[in-house]
């Protein structure tokens, strides 16, 4: 059961071999085994999640049956849920429980799934390994000596481990990519705007998209349905159809056969992102999945993304500038953590602040606070916006020759806990592949392709056209069908 | 030597939507603390701002007004914009303004002066919120914070530094808080808060370049407006007599004291690290948005002032006093309407005069004025048909603001306040006068021209008030002269 796809689960739910209640009960019990020592969930509630099954049961019992109704979800400690403590992984925020629901939360809900629980992130989605969680580290659960990656650790360690048979997640420089690459799962970052950001705690808000993380690209897809859609709450909301992201899942590319479903795909390789600070293991399994997808029919065409390598200084001054003023509102005053003694109003936000965020938030505030100064505005964050249009434009270059572009997700596999903790730059650099999409917007999905050094998962990097998931995501299932890493779990967790 | 006070204002108006700037939350004035601020309001994780398009259509309404309905000064796309300081009354830590590009850029306001009209000159005009508000008293010792107001829409007035005197500038917000209510974006409440104005002053010698200014925040009436920049403008010159320089500063101004006292100087101000909201599209005002608001835009003050003085003969001043408010201009209309434009000079002057007089008194609007425009044209049209003088037309007034009856007509009646224009009997009751004063008759004809006013004031008395002066005056002269 806990290897079973969500399409596999969603068909035993209907035809009530299994109820909600059931399915929920062996995913808290296995969070109860194993989450201790994982970290995975900042928060569990089995009270409330078996309520919700009952609901779904009874729902299914009512012929009100909807694709994700009774299947339990994990959900990113970053997603607003009314009723349950929401703490974005930060002591800031670790007594903070939601009046209200994001937009993410209440599709979800509508649909039928039921909350599992709230899992661990780095704090504010800042960082890339989940160590700088209030709540401790999370657990690569292949060897639980390395990290999982970040920032959406606890819910790429969820699904890979099995404590959850999917969970929703957040990308604002890799967040979602990068931890589904280091755990072995698929993970996709949707265009920007297509997944409502209302209730999802802002990090950088040009930049922060929500999206799905699950065992294969159409569990994925299937979430996709749910999570996306327009939102008037959010302005930056696209307000475009509805798609149904399964749509294409099982259609060869267009032209091609059943035998080489993929032939006629153009594959853009770009050069610059496998020169120095690829890993050698990583450059090997990546160039291994590249073959793969020659033998079911794509081509690859050698690109150029010639920006890429300002994107991480782009990128950094950008998302610290956004996060310096979206984080301004955790103050001490209305709610949340406040400093227990203070002298003054100035000292209440001095203690407060000092006391509520932990190195590397801190860190980045400083950062946004600078780079927004007056006389380095120009300088810096100006000159990043220009940046930015430099690095889409190279995408809109790149799409002239192919139809997705491929490379490493991540420049290594798990990194051992504690390994970069000292070294922010060295961090930052693990986002490298992942960033450009954010800053131009575009989807980027990862899917697990071999494993590397250490026997820890290696993962592929799509990024599509604005737009474009549907065919990314029957690019990456046509992969999956050919070949079996998606299906691998860590041993230690069955 | 001779000094020249310089003053531009930044009036804040807010607009009268009734939901926020940027959630669904009630404007209304006056509710419990906290009461009318929802989650986007308080700011609380998580939560989006959305523009109100019904504050944009406001500010498009004033881009247009001071612009002659002419769209030139509206940005097709502005941005707003985050100015981040901490306070507790600002729940997010940054106030969303616009801030390099508003979205309305120049204009002008016409404003009266007893010595002509002057052109106010406007730099911009930007959309945004207003903060909350911070309670110092009654908390022992703490403060108490209440977000009702936090996210109010504002659209921020910023003048040319076009005034010269505190009479100019008390002028010209007295001009803008007209429009604001006129084109029905604000309701100009000063005691609620509504329309608050802050005043940047300097001194320099006449041809010289601009001097230091220092701003006086948030004056909320008129009286303390001239108030504070005369005693700023004093203060300044003082200072600069006495060898001293002027810093640049935010100054506030103590009503109870009269005078104005720094607040932060230049150095301690904020960085507000201004950046474009990434919460927030650019705001896209289309061509097709535009047409529609400039379709439904009235006749403003300037283009009925014009037509008042072209049309009615009326002087600038009396059309000036008469376009303050646009309900003043509809119940002078309406009267016009009644009794045809050669009445229009009596309507203006009964309805700036005795009737504006009563309103005053009574601190009414003129829309809630006891005499409607219907009974004050009855009353008029008595006036210039003679039956009524103007003593007796204010006697009848008088009792219609009482409500004793609807009509003038009516009061006429009952009061028997009829004038007598009935030269037959007229001629005889000054037949009746001359015949008893032959003492003031003789000194008329000797040339004493007070005794011709006493036989006047005889003839009145005879009518018990009610013979038409005129015609009295008339007939005496006539017949003295016989």
């Amino acid at each position: 059961m806990i290897n079973a796809s969500l399409k596999e689960l969603s068909a035993a739910l209907a035809a009530k071999n299994i109820s909600s209640v059931e399915l929920t009960r062996i995913y808290l019990e296995r969070i109860e085994r194993l989450n201790g020592e994982l970290n995975a969930f900042i928060t569990v509630d089995p009270g409330k999640s078996l309520a919700l099954a009952g609901q779904a049961d009874a729902r299914i019992a009512r012929g009100e049956h909807a694709p994700l109704t009774g299947i339990p979800v994990a959900h990113k400690d970053i997603y607003c849920t009314k009723g349950w403590l929401t703490t974005c992984g930060s002591r800031m925020l670790a007594n903070f429980e939601s009046p209200y629901d994001a937009h993410v939360i209440g599709r979800f809900g509508a649909a039928g799934a039921v909350i599992l629980g709230k899992t661990n992130m780095d704090e504010f989605a800042m960082g890339s390994s989940n160590e700088t969680s209030f709540y401790g580290p999370v657990k690569n659960p292949w060897d639980r000596a390395f990290v999982p990656g970040g920032s959406s650790g606890g819910s790429a360690c969820a699904v890979a481990a099995r404590l959850a048979p999917a969970a929703t997640a957040t990308d604002t420089g890799g967040s979602i990519r990068q931890p589904a690459a280091l755990t072995g799962i698929t993970g996709l970052k949707p265009t920007y705007g297509v997944v409502s950001r209302y209730g999802m705690i802002a990090f950088a808000s040009s930049l922060d998209q929500g999206g799905p993380m699950g065992k294969s690209a159409e569990d994925v897809a299937m979430l996709l349905d749910v999570m996306a859609g327009f939102d008037p709450r959010d302005s930056t909301s696209l307000e475009r159809e509805g798609e149904d992201y399964t749509r294409d899942l099982d259609r060869p590319w267009e032209g091609a056969s059943a035998g080489r479903p993929l032939q006629g795909l153009r594959i853009g390789v770009p050069k610059e992102h496998f020169g120095e600070g690829l890993s050698s293991d990583v450059g090997r399994a990546i160039e291994a999945a590249l073959a793969q997808f020659e033998e079911l029919g794509a081509k690859r065409v050698a690109i150029s993304l010639p920006n890429s390598g300002l994107s991480v200084p782009a990128y950094y001054v950008i998302a610290p500038a956004e996060a310096s003023s979206n984080l301004s509102r955790f103050d001490g005053v209305r709610y949340g953590y406040r400093a227990p003694e203070y002298r003054d109003l100035l000292d209440m936000y001095c203690k407060t602040r000092s006391q509520g965020f932990g190195a590397e938030v801190k860190r980045r505030i400083l950062i946004g606070t600078y780079v927004l100064s007056h006389g380095y505005y120009d300088a810096y964050y100006l000159k990043a916006q220009r940046v930015r249009r430099l690095i889409a434009q190279d995408f809109v270059e790149a799409f002239k020759k192919c139809d997705v572009v491929m490379g490493p997700t991540s420049p290594t596999v798990a990194f051992r806990i504690g390994a970069k903790t000292s070294d922010p730059v060295q961090m930052y650099l693990s986002d490298i592949y992942t960033i450009p999409a954010n800053l131009a917007g575009l989807p980027g999905m990862s899917v697990p392709c071999g494993f590397g050094e250490n026997e820890l998962p290696v993962g592929l990097h799509i990024v599509g056209n604005y737009f474009s998931e549907a065919r990314m995501l029957a690019v990456a299932h046509h992969y999956q069908r050919a070949t079996d890493w998606h299906r691998r779990a860590p041993a230690g967790v069955l | 030597m001779e000094w020249e006070v310089v003053i531009g204002l930044e009036i804040h108006a807010q607009l009268s939507t009734a939901s926020k700037m940027f959630s669904g939350a009630s404007t209304e004035f006056g509710a419990v603390p906290n009461a009318q601020a929802c989650a986007v309001d308080i700011a609380l994780p998580g939560v989006l701002p959305v523009a109100n398009s019904g504050a944009v259509e406001r500010a498009l309404r004033f881009g247009l007004a001071v612009n002659g309905n002419n769209a030139d000064n509206i940005s097709r796309r502005s941005i707003f914009a985050r100015k981040n300081y901490f306070y507790p009354d600002l729940p997010k830590g940054y106030q969303i303004s616009q801030y390099e590009l508003p979205i309305i850029n120049g204009g002008t306001i016409s404003i009266v002066l007893k010595d002509g009209q002057k052109t106010i000159h406007l730099t911009r005009a930007h959309l945004e919120e207003d903060a909350g508000k911070s309670l110092h008293e009654d908390f022992h010792g703490m403060s108490g914070i209440d977000l009702n107001r936090a996210g109010t829409p504002l659209l921020e007035i910023v003048s040319e530094p076009d005034m010269r005197s505190a009479e100019e500038a008390v002028a010209y917000a007295k001009a803008v808080h007209s429009l604001v209510r006129w084109i029905d974006i604000c309701d100009g409440n000063m005691q609620e808060g509504s329309f608050r104005c802050d005043a940047n002053v300097s001194v320099r010698r006449p041809g010289e370049p601009l001097g230091t200014r220092r701003e006086i925040k948030n004056l909320n009436s008129f009286r303390f407006l001239q108030q504070a920049i005369d005693y700023e403008a004093k203060w300044q010159i003082e200072t600069l007599q006495d060898g001293g320089t002027i810093h640049q500063a935010t100054v506030l101004f103590d009503p109870d004291s009269g005078e104005t006292r720094a607040m932060r100087s230049k150095e301690d101000a904020h960085d507000y690290r201004y950046f474009p909201d990434p919460d927030l599209l650019p705001l896209v005002v289309t061509e097709e948005w535009i047409e529609r608001v400039k379709g439904g835009l009235l006749e403003l003050p300037q283009a009925k002032r014009e037509r008042y003085a072209r049309d009615y003969g009326l002087s600038v001043y009396d059309a000036g006093l008469l376009t303050q408010s646009r309900e003043t201009t509809v119940y002078f209309e309406d009267m016009v309407g009644q009794l045809g434009t050669e009445a229009a000079k009596v309507c203006a002057n009964w309805v700036s005069g005795d009737l504006a007089a009563a309103l005053n008194r009574d601190n009414l609007d003129i829309a809630q004025s006891p005499v409607p425009s219907a009974q004050l044209a009855g009353l008029v049209a008595r006036i210039r048909d003679n039956t009524l003088s103007g003593k007796m037309a204010r006697e009848v007034f008088d009792a219609m603001w009482r409500g004793e009856a609807a009509s003038a007509d009516e009061l006429i009646e009952k009061k028997g306040l009829k004038q007598i224009s009935d030269s037959g009997a007229l001629e005889a009751i000054v037949d009746q006068v001359i015949a008893a004063n032959p003492k003031s008759v003789e000194e008329y004809r000797a040339g004493k021209e007070k005794a011709f006013n006493a036989l006047v004031g005889q003839a009145m008395k005879a009518t018990r008030g009610k013979g038409n002066p005129a015609q009295i005056n008339e007939i005496l002269k006539k017949k003295l002269a016989g």
